[in-house]
Parts: C-alpha cells; structure tokens; sequence
C-alpha cells in the first residue's frame, strides 16, 4: 500500500497500480478512454490528465496522465487543478470535432462512455467550424454494427480484438486522423470474441447488431441478474427486456469468472428467447392436432396422467435449473428420475464430481492468473469459450515475472508487451484436432482420446513415479499421435500424423512436466469434450502428481451444459435406464423436462421409450422432435422468464433470475407442482416461491445446503425496500400498455426475489447476486461497473455472486489407475470423435438466428492421407453408421485429424443424439 | 547527388571524406577508414564509452543528449541480445545532412555502428534508412556487403574473434518513425507509433533487447572521435557542445547547402557569412534554427548574435533540433509558413494520441481558411490555444514538433496573423503567388 494525496487529501491506495486505477478505485470521476481495466494502459487518448507535484513546495506541478504513472508513495496530484481540468475538456474537444454526434439515432445513446466523459468533463460548447471526417462502414457479421464515423481512435477495439483475444482479421489501418479501424474488407468477424467490441468500444462504432433489429435504450429496458445457459461455465450477464421481448444480453461483471467479457454464443444466443418456434400456451394433441388449451384444463388433463399412470418416468435435464430437476425428482421418486444423457455421460459426469470434490479447482480468473498449463483432450474454444480468453492471457504470466524484474508495471500493457516480444508461458494443447489456441501454445500434441490420456499419464509419472500407469520409458510402439512443435508455423498445417517417434513422446511428457513443476500456479484442464474418462483421470493425476511436489496446482473442467453438474448431484440415472423402465411397464407416463431427448440419446430408442409411454408430458421452451410427440406440453420457462440455480462447472452454485414475466409461460416447477397437485399430490402445494423450493432440495440434499446461499432470499429488502430491475430513468411505464387499457395495471408481483418489476426500490448497491445492470451517477455506460467492485478489475463489493459447492480438499487425492492401452487404428473403419462449435453445437443458441448463420453445415472430416488411402475427396458425400443409424455428409479434409480418427460436427440436426466416440466405416455414397 | 558547398570557416570531421570517394571501400581504408574500430578492438567497453562522454559528443538527431553517456545505460549484463541502431530516417523538414553522409561516407557509419557495438556489448546492427531515400538503400547495402566481404564485418571481425553483424532496412515513408521508439516499432515489422518510457531502449529495446539507437551523423562523427581523441574533438565546439555539425541552410540564401561548422558558431555569421546572405538585397524576417519544430527566431534575436549549440538556442527559446537552418526574408508570409508546416506535421501524425492527431488535423483547417482570407479573430488565440494543448501534452515529440513552431510564429508575428483577418487579401501574395486556397466550411 502506499499513501497518495489526491488534491491535499491523503489516501491509501494499491502501490503496484497506477494513478488513473486508484483514483478510480477511491471513487474519484476520472475521466478516461484508452485505459481498461482489463487491457491496461498505452496512454494513447490523454483523457486522464491530472496534476502532479514534487513536493508540498511544489506549487507550480505538471500535467501527468493518471494512467501512466505509478501511485508511488507519497504522490502528490490534483485532479481540481484548472489547468489539469481545461487540458480534458480540450482532449474531449478534440475527439469531438470528427466524433458525429448523432446521438438521437445512435445505438450507444444513453449507454455512451463518451457521452459520459464529455458531460464529465465540462465540455458542453463547440467551436470547431470545419467539416468532419468520413468513413465507410463494413458488414462485419451478424453480430457487430460497424459505424466508424463515430470512432475517437481509442485503439481499444484493436487491443482488445488482436492483444488479448488473439483474432488476426481485425486491425487498424491508416494513419493520423485517418485511422481505421475495421477489417481488410467486409466479412464476418472470425473471434468468438467479437462481440466484446460493442462494450470495450467506448462510443457507437461497434454496437450489438442483434439488439438493432429490437432496438430499445438502455434506460428503458427491464434488466435481471442471470447466468449464461450456453455453455457450462456459468458467465454472468445481463438480459434486458421491453415489451416481454429479450432486447440483448450483455456482460455483468463477475470476478472470478467472466470479467469484463462474454464469449459471442452467450451474448447473441440470446434470441432463441424471442422465437417463432416458442411454445407460449398449454397445448394438448388429439386426433393429431396440435391445439392450445387453457392453462387450467392442461393441468387438470396432466394431473389425471400422472394420476392414472402405473410408473411416472421424469427426465430432467442439464439445461433446466436445479429447482426445476428437483421437483421433478419429488415428484416422480428417484428411482424414476433419469436424465436424458447416456449412461456414458453421466459415468463422466459422475467422475467430474469425483475429481471437484478431491482436487484444487480453479475459476476462470484462476486460469488467467496459472503460469503453465497443460490442455487434456479440450477444445476450449468451441466447448466452453470463455474459458480460452482466460488461456491466452496464462500464456502471459511467465512473460510478466521477466518484466517485473525489469520493474516495468505490469499495467503498462504495451512496455510489457515490448519486453515480453513473443515470449510466452507454457501452455502445452493435447487434443484430438487443432484448436483456435494452437497459436499461443509451446507444444500441441495430437492424437485420439485414449494417446492424450497416455500423455497425460505420462506426465504424472514423470513428477511422481509412484503415479500410477504408464511410465513416459513404457509409452512405447507406434503411437498415433503427433507432436507439432513451432505450432505458429504449422498449426493445421502438419503432415498427416503416421505415429510419433517414442522418443518424442517421451521428451513432451518431460517437456510438460518440467514445465508444471517449474511454474509456481500449474494448471490442468480437461473436461468432456473429447468424452473420456481416462483423459479426466489422467488430467487428475498430473494434478495430484504436482500437489504431492509441493505445487499449488489445480484443475478446471468443462462440462457439456449449464447445469450439467446439478443434474448430475441430483442423481439422475441414464437416459437406457428410462427406456428399460418404459419398455417393463405398460401404463407409464413420461414427463420431459426441457430436454429433447432427439439430441440426447440414438433416435431409434427415442422412439422406443416415447412409443412405449402411455402418456407423454412435455414442458420445453420450442417446439422440437420430442415436444412434437408429446400429447401434453407445457410453456416452460427460460432463463429469462424464471428464477433457479445454476451449478457451474467449478462446482459453484448460480442464481439467476426473471427478467421478463410473460403470462402463460412460468418455471418448469411449477408447472410440475400443479401438475401433481391436480393428481392428488397435495404435498406439493407448499412450494408457493422458489425459496419454498431450495429449502426442501437443501434439506433433501445435504451435498447442495450452500445452494440457499447462491443469493439473498426473497425475503431480501434493502432498508426495507426492493431491488428494482428497470432503471430509473425507464420511460413510458403508466402508457405502455394504454392501447390495451388506460388504467395502469399494477406492476407483476415477485414472490420468488427481491427484485421488483419497477423503477422504484433502493438506488444503492445491491448484494452482487442481485445487481440486475450496471449504472451509477454520471456513468451510464458499462464502464459503471467501476463502481461496483471493491478494487478496479477485482471483486465486487460484498464478495462475487455464487457459492462454491466443494471446498478444496486438505491433501492430494489418490491416483487413478488404470491407464488406456495404447490407441490401435483399424483397418476399413475410424474411431468418430465429437467435433465442437461455437456456433452450432449447442442446443438453443443454434435456434437464434445469428448463430446459425453461422453455424456449420454438417460434414464428416478426416485427414488427407486418410482419405487418399480410401479413395476420397473432399466434398465427396460419404455416410457412417453408429448406434444404428446412418448419417451421410460431404467429406471435409482436416489435416490436423490424427490417424484412425474422423470427426463430425455435434449439435448439427443431421448429427443429433449420435453417442460418440464411436467406430465405423466410412463409404462413399453416390 | 548533390553539389556540395565550402566555406573558409569550415572544420570539416564528418563531411572530411565527402567528395572524395569515400563510397569505394578501398578508398575510404585510404583515408583513414576502419582504423578506428581496429583502435575500439584494442579497448575495454568501458574505455570506449568514456571517451565518447568525454569528447561531449550530443545527438545530431535533434535532442542533443551525451552519446556516450547514452551507452553508459545499457546494462553490460542481458539475456537478450543487445542492438545498435542507427537513425537514417532523417525527415525533419529543412534537414539533409544524413543524405550526405550517406552518399559521401556510408563506412563511417558501419563503423560508427560496429565501435557503438564493441563500447556495449551488442553483436548486431541495424541501419534503417528514410523510406524516401530509397536511392541511398543501394549504396548502404554495397557498403555493408563490401565490408563483409573485406573480413570486417561477420564472424571474428579484424581477426578479433569477435562477431558483429550489420543489416538495413528501408523505412515506408512515416515521418513519426523518425522518433526512435516508433523506429524500433516499424523496424518489428508493427505500425510506426511510439513507445513509453521507460523503460529506455538502453533497456528494452529492439526485440525487447537493450538497445542503442542513434543519429546517422552522431554514429559518423564516432570514428573520428577514437582516432582525435576526447579532447581534439571537445575543444573543437563549445563548453559541453563537443565538436562540429553538419548545419544544412536553405531558404532565402545566396549560397545555400550543408556546412560543417564548429558547436557555438554564430548563427548571424552562418546566415550572413557561410550562406552568402539574403539574395536581392532583402532584409530577414526569421530564421528556424533546428528544422521545422523549432521556434523561429526573428531578425532582431538573430541579430542579437546567438551562438548555435545546444544551450546557447534553449536560451534563445528555440532548439538547435537537426541542424537544418531555414532562412525566411521580408517576403515570405509568416501565415502561409505556419500553414505550410502544420500541413506536414497533420500529415504525418501518425494517429496514437488525441491533442496531435486532432489538434495539427484543426490547425490545418484553422490555417487554410485564415490564409485564404476567411479567418477571424479568435482564431488566433484558438490556434494559440491548440498548439499550447499539444505542448509537453502528447505522447510523443511530434506533438511538439507542431505545437512549438506554431506558438512562436502567432507569439512573435501577431500582428501578421492580424492583418489577414476580416476578408483581406495575404499581404505577401504578390511575393509568393500562393494560390489561394478554397475557403473551408
């Protein structure tokens, strides 16, 4: 710490930070623009200008910028001083002789840093005469609105896209105040990240092209604290609403998982949400018409299924909350509870606990900050993609501590940055294929499942040779795998893998334990992706291997969905069990819940177990093959329209909570609550708000006690008011509904949170679970989260939202055994393996339209060799068989696909509910 | 190439070998060449850097800081590799005298780079040569492979067994990269803008290596310091102004071009002496001592018999900068001058920060209506107020570059500004025959 005077009054503040952060931290209105807390400072924009004097003697001073300068002990500065506050009003001056101010018709208006520095700063009159500066504007996707009139040059877009994101289709041309910023010509942004730009944009160049087809202020949208359902990481967001339909989704900061960003599948798979597809009454089948009914009759017609039923199947699922799974489980009994997921996923899942509950488990902020890391069999990037955002800064860690000793700030991003040159930390990548990583890593191995798991027993060995399977000397033979060294060169490019020499096998397994050993916060990930279990066990190993040498190592692990885990620790049994129930008992009835059992398990024994049910009962968000054959289905909830919990990958428990309250539609809960309280189950009629529901499920399930604890109860009141969800500037609330009636009706009630629908409750701070959008007093933009954390860039007040379920254990697990047998290619067939992305592998953001724009066409890939060797070419139709069915796709050449594997691409329609990894042929079809 | 000029008051260090082909390699070992960095091999680092701090040798880039102190930053001990620079990307305008070095005596730079190099430690050199002077990118590209093939530059050079290795690199036009942090930027291959220090490329350079980089003329003036001696070559200029400079006078002269004169010499005699005086019996109006970014003195400072060195011009309140002398007499207008300035340093700023980018971008707008007849009176003070914003203000020294000629000329020729305003014609029009530019908005 270091104490700083800040116009005569002293502080404590951070001495490895700068001046611009500790002001900023103390609460002071700097302004500032090219500075972001997660970026650093280049100094480029002199916004923050402020005084700093030698001494008290010092009366006369210089300008320095805040963000440049250390808050070194004892420092003397002024940010009142008039010269400090004429210089920023004349930088804001200069921004906006070229800046449009087209504010009225811009998407940023009312959300703009810009605008809220220049009203910050004074500025309020132009004098600048001359004609402005124009550009012409690039399509850049579905995702991002390009405006470049309105650019200030902040060079934040092209730090954030190239610098910490890592994409290369995005740079700044040009020069003076001609700078550009944009791509080589039109077309879609390839970051996953993109999208980030509309937030890191400090003005309307780069706005939310999805929010632009709904457009509505942000001052004039109805917000809620929610988590993403996209992936299983369980990223913070914000949701906004208008009229019951979801205007955008954009970050809340988290500390210790997102940040400041999103990946562009969470922020833009949002429109699933606002669907045609959408089921938003009760329908019933007969006579093979689809028809609504009212909500009542629905019930009363659900309850006498369940009454009459012999056996009542419940399949809940990984993307429905833990409260909804959990009724579910009351209802029908835990030994007809079943997830939709096969009994291989859920062995994986299951062993997913196992390690959580025995190992150090890390966040994502925890990833960022690990100095080496070795990748098992994920590819991050398409499988839980904010999870790579945090990979690519680990690579900078090893980096920093050679810059420390150079005393250079670790804020002073581009003097670091300079120093650092191409230096990276290790980061070591084995995995099936390349990955978009490929290019900040020391090392990429590729082979199949069970070689990435050898490696990985490998390394264990290496650390400790009391590890458990094969020593690095004993992974001889003809491994198929390849070792791709220099990847920057290379990457996709190697020749066709035909088995590493042992040797090399050898020295990666003692580059990489060498490496972990030698790094002060190694990290492991791995997860199931590649849906192993011996890639999990040996990511495990290397994990407790480095504990056992003294090391703080700890491991992260991706899981397939947003509640994958909380499924999993409410004991849901294997999708064949239910079919084996289904088929013993005649007179059952099923209830899906949210899950399409199409995507889930092979579409023949799909048909078994609905065609052997007696009665079907569906509660889903879309209409889909499952809800298609249901005789009853009802309008469950999303994440926007309910409030439930969330268990995260990490193991961490989430909130979120309803952001619009449409009026047939309510929370799979209940629904199922009514349901069988119309079959006589009177018991269920206590659970009269989500708290009613947690306390049973907490005293049900021990292991999920700290589930009560994600966030404040409903009970929840700040000086004995509410929370409110809308702004308080939100416009129009007494007349939006007057073409109906003139009469205002009375704002929804909430009995599940203490959040109200209105714009009225307590201005302050709310507990950080339940801050539903980011705004504070003169600052408008989402740069006002600033003002909710304890530290710039560090925890939110009160500590970051969520409860951590499984508390780090004293002393390094046992070691797994059983390491795989080395991988045997077979002649004539391929072992198929999953292939993930962004856009088009998960099940509801590929119903947004954005995402399936970009979205794969189905394909089915092998290596070049491979296909020679068969006689094929690319695009050439070819068709697999697996679990009975046949799939047919063109041929894609993927150079970096080891031998005797093939990959397609999962969450496509043609590949839904194909059980991978999988053997078989591969032909031609005419 | 171009003529070259004398003078009787003269003393000719770095222009010795101009003119007298000094490009052949064999010719330049006649004259004396490459026995300073045989005499550097017999040294210790330390010896090298003393004497070159001894002799008060400045940079001839235009900051004028102690070359040997500058050596004496880099750390001796470095896990990456060390780098000589030197700066050809000479564009200040009113500035050639690099060119020439270039063209008369390019080994004196390869051996200004090497004996830089023995004095720190570093075992490469990069010679970046103006992007615009792609003409002399063969005759340094000749003399780094002559001197190759000649054992002396390579492995174990001059039989030392000592490595040093030289490479050029022609710049791509940007001004900015003139400044030597965005040098090394351009020379990585990234966008020409600057970098912060610190840290100081002594310490993290090129590469991330600790790095020297100086002016051609400063590396070419080194040879001839090892083999004078600290002593022969400070006494040659003025107290802490050691040595000679290569001043280039252009503008309203008789006898323009570039003279090498000792430190200190009197800018009056450069202008009435050296340059032949103002043709046509014209009175001065003002001179810019240091290249374009300086602030012009009037007749009556220059009259005033200032000494041209480093300190004597900051006391003067302008700068020696580059040594490039123009000369402006009673009929040029001060107005366009200023406007024919703005126009380049607009041009080149290279876009990083806000008070250069936007403050040169409206000083050109301000200026071409005002010359045109369409200014008013407080554009004055704005255009006052604009360069003042820049000053000290921006991230690097082009935003000075344009803020300190400006607020000289509107300080000092006030009146000038005035009697453009309110519709009437420049005054100086019928000297110069500027086209009038169209009025802006």
């Amino acid at each position: 710490m270091a104490t700083i005077y800040v116009d005569g009054k002293p502080h404590q503040v951070d001495a490895q930070q700068n001046l611009l952060h500790a002001c900023l931290t103390l609460g002071f209105n700097l302004p500032y623009f090219c500075w972001h807390p997660a970026l650093g400072s280049v100094g480029a924009c002199r916004q923050c200008a402020v005084k700093q004097f030698r001494s008290p003697e010092d009366k006369h001073g210089r300008l320095v910028m805040a963000c440049m300068t250390p808050a070194s002990e004892g420092a003397q500065i002024s940010i009142a001083d008039p010269e400090a506050v004429a210089f920023r009003k004349g930088i804001i001056e200069g921004m906006m002789e070229n800046h449009p101010h087209d504010c009225p018709v811009c998407d940023e208006g009312g959300e703009c840093h810009l605008q809220d520095m220049t009203v910050m700063t004074g500025h309020d009159y132009r004098r600048y005469e001359f004609p402005k500066r124009t550009f012409r504007n690039q399509y850049l996707g579905p995702f991002v609105n390009h405006e470049m009139n309105r650019c200030i040059q902040c060079y934040r877009c092209v730090r954030f896209y190239r610098e910490y994101a890592g994409g290369q289709d995005f740079n700044v041309f040009g020069i003076r105040n001609l700078a550009y910023f944009g791509r080589h010509e039109d077309g879609v942004l390839e970051s996953e990240f993109a999208g980030n730009l509309d937030e890191v944009c400090p003005t309307g160049v780069f706005t939310d092209a999805t929010h632009k087809h709904h457009y509505t202020r942000k001052w004039d949208m109805q917000f809620a604290p929610s988590i993403c359902v996209h992936c299983g990481l369980g990223c913070n967001i914000s949701p906004g609403e208008r009229y019951g339909m979801l205007r955008r989704i954009v970050n809340r900061y988290h500390g210790d998982i997102n940040g400041y960003f999103l990946c562009d599948r969470g922020r833009y798979g949002y429109e699933f949400v606002n669907s045609e597809q959408r089921i938003r009454q009760p329908q019933i089948r007969s006579n093979g018409q689809i028809q609504p009914v009212p909500k009542q009759q629905a019930i009363e017609e659900g309850g006498r299924f369940i009454a009459s039923a012999t056996t009542v199947i419940g399949i809940g699922s990984s993307r429905a909350s833990l409260e909804s799974n959990f009724a579910l489980r009351m209802a029908v009994g835990a030994n007809h509870f079943f997830a939709g997921a096969s009994t291989q996923e859920l062995q994986l899942l299951h062993l997913t606990l196992e390690i959580l509950r025995t190992t150090p488990v890390a966040s994502l902020r925890d990833v960022e900050d690990s100095d080496a890391v070795l990748v098992l069999g994920e590819d991050v990037s398409n499988y839980a993609p904010r999870m790579a955002l945090s990979l690519r800064q680990s690579v900078r860690q090893q980096p920093f501590a050679m810059t420390d000793k150079l005393k250079i700030p670790r804020w002073l991003d581009h003097a670091v940055r300079e120093a650092a040159q191409e230096h990276k930390g290790p980061l070591f990548m084995a995995t099936v294929a390349a990955t978009r990583l490929d290019d900040v890593a020391t090392d990429t191995y590729r082979g199949a499942p069970d070689e990435i798991a050898r490696l990985g027993y490998a390394v264990a060995r290496t650390l400790d040779p009391e590890a458990a399977g094969l020593r690095a000397t004993t992974a001889s033979g003809s491994l198929a795998g390849q070792i791709v060294r220099a990847v920057r060169a290379v990457t996709g490019l190697g020749k066709p893998p035909s088995g590493a020499p042992d040797a090399d096998f050898e020295t990666m397994a003692q580059r990489i334990a060498q490496a972990l050993n030698g790094a002060e916060r190694p990290l492991v990930i791995s997860g199931l992706g590649c849906r192993s279990g011996p890639v999990l066990k040996a990511a495990a190993n290397v994990v407790r291997a480095l504990q056992r040498n003294g090391k703080p190592a700890r491991i992260a692990l991706a899981v397939p969905e947003c509640n994958s885990l909380g499924l999993a620790m409410l004991g849901a049994k294997p999708f064949e069990e239910a079919l084996a129930v289904a088929r013993e008992h005649s007179g059952t009835t099923a209830i899906m819940l949210e899950n399409d059992l199409y995507r889930q398990a092979p579409g023949s024994d799909v048909d078994v177990f609905l065609r052997s049910a007696n009665h079907l009962i569906a509660l889903d968000h879309l209409q889909n093959r499952t809800t298609a054959t249901a005789e009853l289905t009802f309008p469950a909830a999303t994440f926007a329209e309910s409030d439930g919990t969330l268990v995260n990958n990490e193991g961490r428990a989430q909130r979120f909570f309803q952001a619009l309250t449409p009026q047939e539609i309510q929370e799979s809960w209940r629904w199922l609550r009514d349901i069988f309280v119309a079959a006589g189950r009177r018991e269920f009629s206590a659970w009269k708000t989500l708290d009613d529901v947690i306390q049973s499920l907490v005293s049900e399930f021990p292991d999920l006690a700290q589930v009560a604890e994600a966030a404040p109860a409903a009970s929840f009141r700040m000086a004995g008011e509410k929370i409110p969800r809308q702004p308080h500037r939100y416009s129009g609330r007494t007349a939006m509904l007057a073409n109906i009636n003139v009469s205002e009706p009375k704002p929804p009630d909430d009995p599940d949170s203490s959040l109200s629908y209105s714009m009225e409750g307590n201005p302050d701070q709310p507990p950080a679970a339940l801050i539903p959008f980011a705004w504070a007093g003169g600052w408008n933009s989402y740069q006002a989260w600033n003002k909710f954390q304890e530290e710039i860039a560090g925890p939110l007040r009160g500590g970051n939202p969520g409860v951590r379920l499984f508390q780090p254990p004293a002393q390094a697990g046992e070691y797994f055994q059983d390491a795989p047998k080395r991988f045997q290619p077979r002649e004539g067939e391929w072992l198929v393996v999953p292939l993930y992305h962004v856009f088009g592998s998960e099940e509801l953001s590929i119903l947004s339209p954005g995402v399936k724009q970009l979205s794969p066409k189905p394909y089915i890939a092998m290596n070049d060799e491979h296909a020679k060797g068969a006689g094929l070419q690319a695009e050439d139709m070819v068709e697999l068989a697996i679990g009975g069915a046949s799939y047919r796709a063109a041929l894609q050449i993927r150079p970096d696909l080891p031998v005797g594997i093939a990959g397609v691409p999962v969450g496509v329609d043609l590949f839904a509910g194909i059980q991978l990894p999988a053997w078989s042929k591969i032909e031609r079809v005419s | 190439m171009a003529d070259l000029v004398s003078h009787p008051d003269e003393v000719k260090v770095v222009s010795k070998r101009f003119g007298q082909g000094a490009v052949n390699i064999d010719r330049y070992l006649e004259l004396d060449g490459y026995k300073a960095v045989q005499k550097a091999l017999t040294m210790q680092p330390d010896e090298i850097i003393n004497l070159v701090k001894n002799s008060g040798l400045r940079g001839r880039g235009g900051a004028g800081f102690n070359t040997g102190l500058k050596w004496s930053f880099v750390p001796k001990q470095s896990a990456k590799p060390k780098y000589i620079l030197c700066n050809g990307d000479e564009s200040e305008p009113g500035t050639c005298k690099d060119r020439l070095i270039f063209e008369h005596d390019p080994h004196a730079i390869i051996e200004g780079v090497m004996i830089a190099g023995l004095a720190v430690g570093a075992q490469t050199g990069y010679i970046y040569v103006r992007g615009e002077y792609r003409y002399l990118l063969e005759i340094v590209q000749k003399a780094i492979a002559d001197a190759y093939a000649k054992g002396f530059l390579g492995k174990n050079i001059f039989d030392s067994g000592k490595t040093f290795d030289i490479y050029w690199h022609g710049g791509a036009g940007a001004y900015e990269v003139g400044e030597e942090s965005a040098l090394m930027e351009s020379l990585e291959g990234k966008r020409g803008i600057p970098r912060i220090r610190p840290p100081f490329p002594a310490v993290v350079g090129l590469w991330g290596g600790p790095t020297v980089i100086n002016n051609a003329e400063t590396l070419a003036s080194v040879p001839h310091i090892l083999l004078g001696g600290a002593e022969w070559y400070a006494n040659l200029g003025s107290p802490k102004n050691g040595g000679t400079r290569l001043f280039c006078l252009s503008g309203n002269l008789n006898k323009p071009g570039v003279y090498e004169l000792p430190m200190g010499y009197s800018l009056k005699k450069m202008i009435y002496e050296v340059g032949g005086g103002i043709p046509n019996g014209r009175k001065l109006k003002g001179v810019v001592p240091g290249g374009s970014s300086v602030a012009i003195l009037t007749a009556d400072e220059v009259n005033a018999d200032v000494a041209m060195d480093f300190d004597a011009m900051l006391k003067a309140g302008s700068m020696l900068g580059s040594g490039g002398v123009v000369v402006l007499d009673d009929t040029a207008c001060i107005v366009n001058f200023a406007l024919r300035t703005i126009k380049f340093y607009k041009h080149e700023s290279c876009g990083w920060c806000i008070p250069c980018r936007e403050g040169t971008d409206w000083l050109q707008k301000t200026l071409i209506r005002f010359h045109s007849g369409g200014g008013v009176k407080k554009d004055i003070d704005n255009m006052y107020y604009l360069a003042e914003n820049m000053l000290g203000r921006t991230f690097c020294p082009l935003g000075d570059a344009a803020a300190m000629p400006v607020i000289a000329f509107v300080k000092k020729f006030r009146q000038e500004f005035e009697d453009h305003l309110d519709g009437k014609p420049c005054p100086f029009a019928k000297h110069s025959g500027a086209q009038q530019s169209p009025v802006m908005a």
